[in-house]
């Protein structure tokens, strides 16, 4: 149950956990960061946070490209993105009340992501044209540049790189494709580059090659028995597809993991933050846990934890027993005259229907409250040096430059 | 007993999908306990290998076999029903498949160990599919007992997003293998799927983006022809029991703190009326809330499926929640 928090702590935060704030803006105003990534698990507010991040940057004076990954419709459509063309288009209506005495002028991009065309135009800059024309034509080429777990991701860093050496923006915030895991975001390029330069997908391409090779007889003979299941199980005409798309993949070898490893430094460099985004929730806490583990292992730049969506109250120095108490009292008041309320079980409407209502909202609100700051104090304790700010729970969704704005607003007074 | 009337009579496979982090797997979980009530033996199988099954019902890692995990809730009148779970993975599905049809157990095995199974099912995902959900055609026709193995399968699905992909199997198979024993094998599960057997429920919350997935999503199979919409279910729905005329006015911060500050002195809370005006923006911001749902609602309907409310659980998901949300499917007509 909740306990009443100490009056005039609105935060409620109890002592001993308290990580050190993380002050969004001087991230943002500091003009050698150059790439902000947001990561974290899916639908813990990604998106909207890099758009919020964006457009704060953008009115305080930077030029700001935002990669968003998969923006609700009516945020899209907000910013300007009405078509999925993967190409940076100007967001209008930008203010500088936010300002604050930095120099504005700045400007803000925005783009969508898509991803098959990202993968086609490497397969075009890559192969010469008649090679290209037929790998775009292939059943499997298809197949997995639309659907393979991982595409998404590698073509996000993909075209942050391109973004990177445009050199036409002194910021660019990314958002990260919506995978179940963040760790997917540093993982699943890497998995991509492996698997298109992967020793199956050599052997597929030409057994014959390797026939001579006393190692890899032994292989060989365990490969002509597989083929064998495969072509009895697939049938002969899907293997020799297969065999089709791996040869004409085969001169782009080199240039997938080349990539890849180039988007991974510039991840290393400095000038590059990531903020870590997660909903106070377990599940979503637990993977920025990993994510902020990682990012160490592989000596990359932690900025700090964005907790999003965080319910606070108003009046939290009336904690949800009391409030609970008082709710009782009122409503077996109500119940005792039967004059102003007959049937209890229809919408009360006696004189203290209001004050019910509100007090019932605000002990489940101060229950959540506490919840949710438990689940913070977790992280903080396996991570205390990690910094850590809050963005409050809008009642809507966030949908417009406005709301964007809204939630800008809360990095402009970290805790 | 068990004639009560539901509105699925007939449907023996229910898929449940939805956007990520809505509560497929808790809803995927009710539903077949609310299916097995009255004596009935549901299968809940899980095709994305993370165990969440073995979390939401608190028991160890499942294994690639059938098991027991709960029985279902009954009252006097009814016989108790048993929940058993699969957590099915495409590769023991592969070497199952083989050994039943070509007595090829450890060809399987080989393709799995040299990473051909890998390959194969990262430049084909489609493979992988029909994998699963041959394993849930197999469970749905499977006979024992004298009658049916099971009176119903509930799948634990992949999201919306790829809901389509995955069910569409036949056609997603066929642009890659035109003949063939997998193509045979793709037919046969269409057939099941595309029967009135088979059901898509759609789990969502009553926010913009799992709505628009729903929606997109309902529109997706109804383009594909043949799959049939099942249930909207809108999950962790809160009420905020307020009359409408005095939401919309606690949504345009409209309220008169007094009318709180009256019940706050009746019980011994005054405090010179700033928790009134405290409460009230508090109110307020929750009405917005509300009438923002209530948009998401009506936004719902119109895609024309049964709807049902699955009520937040504050204290926790624990099973005896996941028996509140099962009752609660039973008495919308859900099972
Ligand atoms: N009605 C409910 N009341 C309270 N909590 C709920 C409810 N339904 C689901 N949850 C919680 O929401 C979280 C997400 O639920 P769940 O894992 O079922 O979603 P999912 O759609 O299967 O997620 P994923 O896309 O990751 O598979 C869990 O912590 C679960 O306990
Ligand atoms: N602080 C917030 N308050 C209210 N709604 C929010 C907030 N942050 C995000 N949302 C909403 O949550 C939904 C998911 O957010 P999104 O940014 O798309 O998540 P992600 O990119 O992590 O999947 C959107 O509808 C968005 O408007
Ligand atoms: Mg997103
Ligand atoms: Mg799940």
């Amino acid at each position: 149950m909740a306990q009443a928090a100490p009056r005039g702590d609105p935060g409620g935060r109890s002592a001993g956990t308290t990580p050190p704030p993380l002050d969004v803006d001087r991230l943002i105003d500091d003009r050698r960061n150059r790439i902000i990534v947001c990561c974290g698990s899916g639908g813990v507010g990604k998106t909207t946070i890099a758009a919020a991040i964006g457009l704060r940057a953008a009115e305080r004076g930077r030029h700001v490209v935002v990669l968003t990954v998969d923006p609700a419709k009516r945020l899209a459509q907000s910013m300007g993105l009405t078509s999925l063309d993967n190409t940076p288009r100007p967001v209008h209506g930008l203010s500088s009340a936010g300002a604050g005495d930095a120099n504005p002028g700045g400007s803000l991009h925005a783009m969508m992501l898509d991803m098959k065309r990202t993968f086609d135009e490497i397969v075009e800059a890559h192969a010469e044209p008649g090679r290209a024309a037929q790998i775009l034509d292939n059943p499997f080429y298809q197949s997995l540049s639309s659907s393979f777990a991982g595409t998404q991701e590698y073509m996000a860093m993909e075209k942050l790189g391109q973004l990177r050496r445009a050199e036409e923006w002194d910021l660019i915030v990314v958002d990260t494709p919506p995978s179940r895991s963040a760790l997917d975001f540093l993982d699943a390029p890497q998995r991509l580059a492996r698997f298109l330069d992967g020793r199956l997908l050599r052997l597929l391409t030409a057994p014959a090659k390797f026939g001579g090779r006393a190692g890899l007889r032994m292989l060989n003979a365990g490969f002509g028995m597989v083929t064998g299941v495969l072509t009895k199980v697939l049938g002969g005409q899907m293997l020799r597809d297969v065999q089709t798309f791996v040869s004409a993949l085969d001169t782009m070898f080199g240039g997938f993991r080349e990539r890849a490893d180039y988007t991974y430094k510039l991840l290393r460099a400095p000038g590059t933050a990531f903020l870590v985004v997660a909903s106070p929730e377990t599940d979503a806490l637990r993977e920025a846990s990993y994510f902020v583990e990682r990012l160490d292992t592989e000596r990359m730049p932690l900025a700090g934890l964005i907790v999003n969506r965080v319910h606070r109250s108003p009046a939290a120095h009336l904690s949800a027993a009391r409030s609970l108490a008082a709710a009782e009292t009122l409503h077996a008041a109500a119940a005792a005259n039967p004059g102003t309320w007959s049937d209890p079980s229809t919408e009360p409407d006696s004189d203290y229907a209001l004050a019910i209502a509100a007090l019932r909202l605000h002990a489940d609100r101060m229950q959540q409250a506490a919840e949710e700051r438990r689940q913070a104090e977790h992280f903080t304790a396996a991570h205390p040096l990690v910094p850590v700010t809050e963005v409050p729970a809008q009642p809507d969704d966030v949908h417009d430059l406005t709301g964007l704005r809204a939630i800008g607003d809360f990095f402009g007074k970290p805790e | 007993m068990g004639t009560r009337d539901t509105d699925w009579e007939g449907v023996r496979l229910h898929v449940v999908t939805g956007k990520g982090g809505t509560g497929k797997t808790t809803v995927a979980g009710a539903l077949a306990l609310a299916l097995a009530s009255g004596g009935k033996k549901v299968l809940l199988m899980e095709v994305e290998g993370r165990q969440g099954i073995a979390q939401l019902f608190d028991v160890p890692p499942l294994p690639y076999a059938e098991r027991k995990i709960a029985v279902a809730p009954t009252s006097l009148a009814e016989h108790p029903g048993d929940v058993f779970a699969l957590v099915a993975d495409p590769e023991s599905a592969l070497i199952e498949y083989l050994e039943m049809f070509y007595s090829m157990k450890l060809a399987g095995a080989a393709l799995t160990r040299l990473g051909v199974f890998d390959f194969a099912t990262t430049i084909a995902p489609g493979l992988r599919d029909v994998l699963l959900t041959g394993k849930a055609a197999e469970a749905v026709r499977r006979k024992g007992g004298g009658g049916r193995a099971y009176d119903a399968v509930v799948m634990d699905a992949p999201p919306t997003g790829r809901i389509g992909r995955f069910l569409n199997v036949s056609t997603e198979i066929s642009g890659l293998a035109k003949v063939g024993p997998i193509r045979g094998h793709a037919d046969t599960v269409q057939n099941v799927i595309r029967s009135p057997q088979t059901v898509v429920h759609f789990v969502t919350l009553l926010e913009e983006m799992p709505v628009q997935e729903t929606l997109d999503g309902i529109a997706e199979l109804r383009a594909l022809g043949g799959i049939r919409a099942g249930a909207i279910m809108i999950n962790m729905t809160r009420s905020l029991p307020l009359p409408a005329s005095q939401l919309q006015a606690a949504a345009d911060g409209q309220l008169d703190p007094d009318l709180i500050a009256v019940g706050l002195k009746a019980a011994g809370l005054d405090d010179s009326g700033q928790l009134a005006a405290e409460l009230a923006a508090e109110l307020a911001g929750q009405a917005k809330t509300t009438l923002g749902q209530q948009e998401q609602r009506d936004r719902l309907a119109e895609a024309g499926q049964p709807c049902y409310d699955l009520p937040w659980i504050s204290d926790g998901m624990d099973l005896a929640g996941l028996y509140r949300l099962a009752a609660a499917l039973r008495t919308q007509g859900a099972a």
